[in-house]
């Protein structure tokens, strides 16, 4: 954990691209509130997740309070407040998927990393997450490593996934 | 002879092409809406098909976009709810994956209806590729110029973007939609002012569902009478149902609206897992009250379903055999809706809570036969006592269940474990 947390800069600030990509999130919406979300999930990627310093940022840059904007980010279970691993691991628990071993997937996960829900593998490569429906039930069980679904999982299915992540 | 007109293309890798959609007749409809309608021509057209919103709600659609003034000097928006998360539904994530511009297209034409000149796609943020294949869409769109200043010549002008969301079940009912949109949490606003009169930035604002959207083009082309004639009249249409859970053949299925239940579960999913005797399914999503396996001999759509007590919801269908437990099943729903409560409405916000605590302390064992009863008196207490329809939707699914396997609940009481030992 505390060698993640160096990871995030000093100085809080956008890469240019980034300050780029800003200025287009502005250009579509009427007012700077609007830009919220987007400009979260790009401060996300920029930052690898939302601490308070970010929230700050990302109000400075809306000419919004930190609390509007802090309000906003706790909402939503996509916006990380603490680091997570370099592969974030999501297995959907809701009904479907648990109809059809979301359960043993999400054992077998806990077993092979060593971590429980919310935890960070020491080297900071896995993190383990249950989350809810992800919309995803004709193909379940279903797991999101990052941005990517893995649908029709099996035990024998996953083991080769994550022994492919570098 | 029954012909897709929704998901006829999407196993086709170059299916998400502008070029593939024009080369099929795409943008025909909105060209036409273009050069030869007026709004209220093409409002009128799809209040004469009965087209019903395919989000859950079933309202009419041409009905909701009526709702838009005509004479006042706001924006307008259009949204475009992809906010897809009711447990079991997974039916615009295909469309969006293989059929991107037909979507667009219904979206174009919506906005001209309601007089838009601005709208949104609100795609829910763990659709990270389909988010990104609406963008490409988008800009093809822009390219070609069905997007952008004074449209093919028309005069006409139109702008849209994709807007992410950020996990948050509560944020595809759509004031919570328009709120997240403003860059709030997502808690839904009470009605009225109904969005049509006051949605997004206070301006009128119309939000429809993906698949909604997905049936405009063709209406357009072919006529309201030649959809009415698909299903029955008063919700007719081709409908996208979700196959999930203990099926052979889970997916979707494009077919006629008001198709048999039993049909779809038995002859398109191909029966019951392991040859398993069928338990229970609930029939449009995790919110809609669950059907017994006697009572699956019903056709799929808005007033068959509601006749029996249920709904047809997004047609999300969630099938359970004899094996699952349903105290469990229950659990697994209720830890959903405790999850998802935004938190606003002390009933909901509360209600979920104890309701599955109470499901927990039943499914382990330990409950009296006081707690079931407890267990359907919160959720009597929730039940049209919100804000937004979550805490129906979490009130539903305790009371049917109580309801229909009530017997189940009161087997647990006092054994000490699951007598199925289930664990979801």
């Amino acid at each position: 954990m505390a060698q993640k947390e160096t990871q995030q800069p000093m100085k809080v600030e956008f890469s240019e691209a980034a300050k780029k990509e800003f200025q287009e999130i502005l250009k579509r919406y009427p007012d700077k509130r609007s830009a919220t979300l987007p400009t979260l999930h790009l401060a996300q990627r920029e930052f690898g997740y939302i601490s308070r310093d970010v929230m700050e940022y990302v109000s400075s840059l809306l000419d919004l309070t930190v609390g509007e904007v802090m309000d906003t980010t706790s909402f939503y279970t996509m916006f990380k407040l603490k680091p997570t691993g370099k592969y974030h691991i999501q297995v959907c628990r809701t009904l479907s998927c648990a109809l059809r071993g979301a359960r043993e997937i999400y054992e077998h996960l806990e077993a092979k990393l060593g971590i429980h829900e919310g935890e960070v593998t020491p080297d900071g490569k896995f993190s383990l997450m249950k989350v809810e429906c992800l919309g995803s039930c004709g193909t379940a069980p279903v797991v999101q490593i990052n941005d990517d679904y893995y649908e029709g999982l099996t035990i024998e299915k996953l083991d080769e996934i994550l022994d492919n992540l570098e | 002879m029954f012909e897709k007109v929704l998901t006829q293309h999407i196993n086709i890798p170059e299916s998400q092409s502008i070029e593939y959609y024009l080369k099929h007749g795409g943008y025909q409809a909105f060209q036409k809406v273009l050069k030869s309608m007026s709004p209220d021509e093409v409002i009128e057209e799809v209040k004469a098909s009965n087209l019903r919103g395919r989000g859950g709600a079933g309202f009419p659609t041409g009905v909701k976009w009526g709702f838009v003034p005509k004479d006042d000097s706001k924006p307008h928006y259009l949204l475009v709810n992809a906010d897809e998360s009711e447990p079991g539904t997974f039916k615009d994530r295909l469309l969006i994956n293989g059929n991107p511009h037909l979507v667009l297209e219904g979206a174009m034409i919506a906005s001209f209806a309601i007089r838009s000149n601005h709208s949104y796609i609100y795609i829910r943020g763990e659709f990270v590729k389909e988010a990104r294949i609406l963008e490409k869409a988008i800009q093809e769109a822009y390219d070609k110029g069905f997007l952008g200043k004074n449209i093919l010549g028309t005069g006409y002008n139109l702008d849209m973007a994709v807007h992410r969301g950020a996990g948050a079940y509560i944020c595809g009912e759509e004031t919570g939609l328009i709120e997240s949109l403003e860059g709030k949490r997502g808690w839904p606003r009470i009605k009225p002012p109904f969005p049509a009169i006051e949605g997004y930035q206070h301006s009128p604002t119309i939000v429809n569902n993906v698949e909604t959207l997905a049936c405009v083009p063709s209406i357009i082309e072919r006529g309201a009478s030649w959809f009415k004639s698909i299903g029955p009249e008063q919700s007719p249409g081709p409908k996208l149902y979700c196959l999930s859970g203990h099926v052979k053949r889970p997916g979707v299925y494009e077919l006629p609206m008001g198709t048999n239940l039993k049909e779809i579960i038995y002859e398109y999913g191909g029966g019951i897992l392991d040859d398993k005797k069928l338990k229970a399914v609930i029939p449009g999503g995790s919110s809609v009250p669950i059907l017994r396996a006697d009572e699956i001999d019903v056709a799929m759509d808005f007033n068959s379903l509601a006749a029996i007590g249920t709904m047809l919801g997004s047609a999300g269908t969630i099938v359970m055999h004899e094996d699952t437990c349903m105290v469990d099943a229950l659990l697994n729903l209720l830890h959903f809706y405790r999850h998802e409560s935004c938190g606003q409405c002390t009933p909901c916000r509360e209600g979920t809570n104890w309701a599955e605590k109470i499901l927990h302390k039943i499914e382990s064992g330990h409950a009296t036969e006081k707690d079931v009863e407890l267990l359907g008196e919160v959720a009597n207490h929730i039940n049209f006592r919100t804000i937004c329809p979550l805490g129906d939707a979490a009130a539903m699914p305790i009371q049917s269940f109580l309801k229909k396997f009530g017997d189940e609940f009161r087997a647990h009481v006092g054994v000490g474990h699951c007598p199925l030992n289930s664990r979801l």
